[in-house]
Parts: structure tokens; sequence; C-alpha cells
């Protein structure tokens, strides 16, 4: 019925609508567009006016930093985290959410409740707390392990990861196991399935939504993380972000200008395909509960 | 965010509960092949994961509490308990002071920001079927789904002070006078935070309000307009008013958020510099209890954080109560 409105008297105020939309819509852009233009640019191309358009292709940007300023070797242990850390939270996740869904169990009010308390922890809080912890165990088993476990091990990092989002991954899919009707389960009980495979095999592929939500976004936590990263893995072995992080501190001593946009650019358009592919699946996720910050 | 307003968003699983022939939670006693041995198999599906959430979560989170009252440099084997002078000398150090009303100032100016203006966004996009706007929603997505050290990457690029994007162009422009030291001036550099995170968290905002404001039938607009209301009266009579429960959540929400993101951009982008200019409260505890080795006092900062951020969730959730209004 807004068309009859606007055609019943024509508004000044849609033209200045549009024009603000729009303002605001390139502000966003123009800067991603900028850097990914910028990282084509040679050494002296970044003195002048920054709206000029690259004047060739000027690739040794990215070789050096995927060589020189190791970002593929960083790009590789992100993926390696990151999958890790989804295998873990999913593996311990689902039959959390499951029991705590379907069983009547004693203790169950607390569990529900202290994961729903775990929601309301940022992981920013404790970052130092667990780095000490982890310190700490390697020191008690210096014996074992002279060179230390726990510290600068991508694994623990993966598994630090997990634990963080098993509160929002449990709270996402107990609710949509609950949603599921019984009957289901009983019909595979009554044609003799164990507990086990009810779960796996009838359970987990009717919650495939849920569980594609709850991998979309914390995919995006994982990969997008620094801090934990940052001070878990000090040493060597960095991810993406936190090799990001060094380039960002090295240009502002050498002024590299065109290293540190091209290794942008390898940060941001694994991240920009994969927003694209599933953009509706992401923006449904988040109106439909699964929402994380 | 824990889960939605319920009763502004339909989310897909209260559709789904409402369909299902048999609603509600079914305990093992309801199907009869359940009842031998369940109290194993519960235990070992929720053992892994109550595991790696105590040790990961729960121990660290009270350990903040405890060594609040402790001063321990994090290494050394000498700790030892001083009660709350941790907490005494917080109100003495002028660092801590200036952080705290950098992490407010910063609360109070990006809220209201990004809130006005993913309203208006929302409010635009739903009601006023403009062309493109998916590919609008697209766009104004996009920074969150990018990293925090990316964001500040660009705004690293976009300040820079020579060949940035705003004073290269103002440059080229032969407005010269305008150019500013944008990460360097101890006046301007929270105001550049400031914009990086409403530029980081608009898209974000917008699309939740986007879908409670979906959710709205469209006779009453219909209605409405036929008595001749503008878009604008529309806004505040009808829009507002009924995803006003959605916008309590995404308030309280906003306090927690917007304290932890200041931390992950502020470290990226400015470090807390110029000289603590920029330092807000989380960077600053992560400085004392990590880089600068003074745990014990580091996680009494963390406390203080955690109160605020709560009294401030609670205030606002009081301040914003309203009736509950139906459609």
């Amino acid at each position: 019925m807004t068309t009859i409105t606007s055609a019943a008297r024509p508004r000044p105020g849609r033209a200045l609508t549009y024009v603000l939309v729009i303002a605001i819509a390139l502000a966003i852009a123009v800067p991603v567009a900028w850097v990914l233009l910028a990282s084509l640019k040679g050494k002296s191309e970044f003195y002048g006016s920054p709206w000029t358009l690259p004047e060739g292709l000027h690739l040794q940007n990215y070789v050096d930093a995927f060589v020189t300023a190791r970002m593929g070797h960083y790009f590789l242990t992100s993926v390696l985290v990151t999958v890790l850390g989804l295998v873990f939270v999913v593996a311990v996740s689902v039959p959390a959410a499951y029991v705590v869904a379907r069983y009547e169990f004693r203790g169950r009010g607390l569990v529900e409740v202290a994961l729903l308390a775990g929601l309301f922890v940022n992981v920013n809080y404790i970052v130092v707390p667990i780095f000490l912890m982890l310190v700490g165990w390697d020191r008690a088993l210096v014996d074992v392990f002279p060179g230390g476990f726990f510290i600068d091990n991508p694994a623990v990092l993966s598994l630090v990861y997990a634990a963080t989002s098993i509160p929002f991954t449990v709270y996402l899919l107990a609710a949509y196991f609950r949603s599921i009707p019984v009957d289901f389960e009983e019909a595979a009980a009554l044609d003799g399935a164990s507990r086990f495979q009810i779960m796996t095999r009838v359970m987990l592929p009717m919650a495939r939504p849920a569980l594609t939500t709850v991998l979309l976004f914390n995919f995006l936590a994982y990969w997008n993380d620094y801090i934990i990263a940052l001070t878990l893995l000090p040493g060597e072995g960095k991810t993406l972000q936190v090799g990001l992080l060094n380039l960002m501190t090295a240009q502002k001593a050498a002024a590299d200008y065109g290293r540190l946009y091209a290794g942008m650019v390898i940060v941001i358009v694994p991240v920009l395909i994969f927003y694209a592919l599933i953009q509706r699946r992401l923006i449904e996720g988040m109106a439909s509960g699964g929402v994380k910050g | 965010m824990p889960g939605n307003p319920s009763g502004t968003l339909p989310p897909r699983t209260a559709t789904r509960r409402a369909a299902g022939p048999a609603p509600g939670r079914r305990g093992a006693s309801g199907s009869a092949p359940r009842r031998r041995g369940n109290g194993l198999f519960v235990l070992a599906s929720l053992l892994p994961a109550l595991v790696l959430f105590a040790v990961f979560m729960v121990v660290p989170t009270l350990n903040v509490f405890r060594m609040s009252f402790y001063t321990w440099s994090g290494f050394s084997p000498d700790m030892r308990f001083v009660g709350l002078d941790n907490f005494t000398a917080l109100l003495d150090d002028a660092q801590f002071v200036r952080a705290f009303q950098n992490t407010v100032a910063l609360l109070v100016v990006v809220t209201v920001v990004t809130m006005g203006t993913g309203l208006f966004l929302a409010a635009v996009m739903t009601r006023q079927r403009l062309r493109g706007r998916s590919l609008y929603r697209f766009v104004l997505y996009v920074p969150s789904v990018l990293s925090v050290v990316v964001i500040a990457a660009i705004f690293s690029a976009v300040f820079d002070q020579e060949n940035g994007l705003i004073n290269g162009t103002l440059q080229a422009l032969s407005l010269d006078g305008l150019r500013q030291v944008w990460l360097g001036d101890q006046d301007l550099v929270l105001w550049s935070v400031a914009i990086a995170m409403v530029w980081q968290s608009l898209g974000y905002y917008m699309v939740l309000y986007m879908a409670g404001m979906a959710s709205i039938p469209e006779d009453v607009y219909e209605a409405s307009a036929l008595d001749g209301a503008s878009p604008v009266r529309q806004f505040f009579a009808i829009t507002l008013p009924l995803i006003w429960q959605n916008l309590r959540t995404t308030l309280t929400f906003f306090v927690m958020s917007a304290v932890n993101l200041s931390f992950v951009l502020v470290r990226a982008m400015t470090g807390g510099g110029p000289d603590g200019s920029s330092e807000v409260l989380l960077s600053y505890m992560y400085k004392q209890a990590y880089t600068n080795s003074s745990y014990g006092y580091g996680m009494a900062i963390g406390v203080v954080i955690f109160a605020f951020s709560f009294l401030v969730s609670l205030l606002v959730s009081r301040a914003t109560r309203r009736e509950p209004l139906q459609f």
C-alpha cells in the first residue's frame, strides 16, 4: 500500500533518503575497494593522489606478502586451526546438546544454567588466565615435553576456540533438537537403533539447518580471531590475522605499503567469497536466533 | 548474542516447534527403549563438552576474580594476598581513569550513532522498497564478516598521515589545511576509533532491526497510511514501539560488544597510543596482565570491567522497560 501513498503525493524526502543510503553504502564500500586496488600499485604510485588507478598489475606485492612475509605459511596455519576447531566443537557439542534437549537427568538444570551463563563470558576477559594456565601446565610437564606442549600448539588453540564457543553452539543446537518431533526417534528405536545411532543417523541429519548456522558463525569467529591466537601462539607459527598484524607493525617502520595491502587482500578475499556464497544463509541464521557478536 | 527477543522475531525453530505434532520437551520416560543404560549414555555425551567448558571457561573466569586479590607477576612463584589493595590502587591510577573515560565515551557515541543510523537504514530498507536494496544490504553487512585486524588495517590506511585515503584526497583537492594526524593526535584518535567502530557494526545492527521490522504485519501500515500518516510518523508511532523489545535486547548486547570491540580494535589500530589517549578498559587490562606482568592488578581491572558492563546492561534494561505491545 506504500505505492498508493507515494503515488498520492510525491515525497521530496525520498530523494534525500536515496542519497543518504547511497552515501552510507559508499562509505562502506570505498575503503575496501580502495585497498583491493592499491594492492596492485607499485611503490612510487602510493605517493600523490590516492584516487589514481594502478598503472599495471604490480603482482610483486603478492609475491612479497606470500613468500617474504610468510603469509602463505600463516594461511595454512589458519586453515588448520579453524578446521580443527570446528571438528572439536561439533564433536563435543552435538552429543551434549542432544542429551540436554531430550534426556531427563540429575543436574540438567545446572548444566543449562551454566551454559547460559557461559554465553555472557567473553573470551577477551579470560585469555590471559588461559595463557597462564597453559604456561603452568607446560612447566609441570617440562620433564615429559622439554620444549613445551600447550603453548605454541595450533591444536591447543583449536581446543580453546572450541571450548569458548560451546555455550553458543549447545544453546542453538539444543533449541533446534527440541523443535524436532520425538516420533522419529521412537520409530527408530522400535526398529532397533541404538541411542548413539538415533543421535547420529536420525537427529543429526534433521538438525542440518542449525548445524550449518553454527558452523558458519564459528567459522567466522575462529578465522577472524586474533587476540587468542596472538596470546597462545607467541612463536613462529602464527595465524593469518596475527601475520597481518605483524605486517602492519612492519609497515609503520618501513612504509612498505604494497606488501601490507597485498597481505590485507589475501586475508579479505577468501572471507568475501565465502560471504558472497552463503550471504542469505548467514543473514537468515542471524535473524533466527543464531546471533553472535 | 544469546538468542533473540522472543515475540518480535519469529525464529525458525519456534515455527517448527509449533508445527510439530508433539511439541515440548521429551524425557526418556516417554519412550520405552531408552530406559536402560541412560545414565552412561548421558554421561558420555555430556562429559567432553562439560570438561572443556569447565577447564577453559569456568576455571579461568573464577581465576579472574580470585587473582584480583593477589599481587603476582604471572611467572614468578612469588604470589601474595593483598586483599583490596589492587582496587584501591586503581583509583589513583590516572591511566586507568583515562581508559575508563575513553570506554564510556566510545560506548555512548558509538551506541547512539550506530543505533540511530541502523534504525534509519532498516526502516528505509523495509518500508521504502528501495531499488537494489539487496545490494545495499550485501555491502553494508560486509564489515561484519571482516576480521578486526583487517578493519584496523583498512582504517590505518584510510587515516594514514601521508598517503591515506583522507589526507591524500584532501591534498589532491588542495585542502591541505584540513589534513589531520588522525591516529597521532591525542584529541582526535578516539574519534577515529569511534568511526571505525561504527563502520564495523552498522550493517550488523541494521540486519537485526530489519528482521524485527519484517515481522510487523503490513496491514498496520496500510491502515495508518489510509489515515494519512507520513512515513516518518509511521516510524515513530508504529515501527519503533513494535520493535521495542528487539531494540532493548540489542542495546544490552551493545554494551558488552562495544567494550570488547573497542579493545580488539584499539589493540590492532593504535595500541592505546599516542600516550594512552586511546586506551580502553580491556586493552589496559591486557597490557597490565600480559605485557606488564602485573597479573593481579590486571585481573582487578577485569573485575571492574565485568561489574561495569553488568551494571550498565542492568540499568539500560531497567530504563527501557515498557509493556510489550502486541500486533
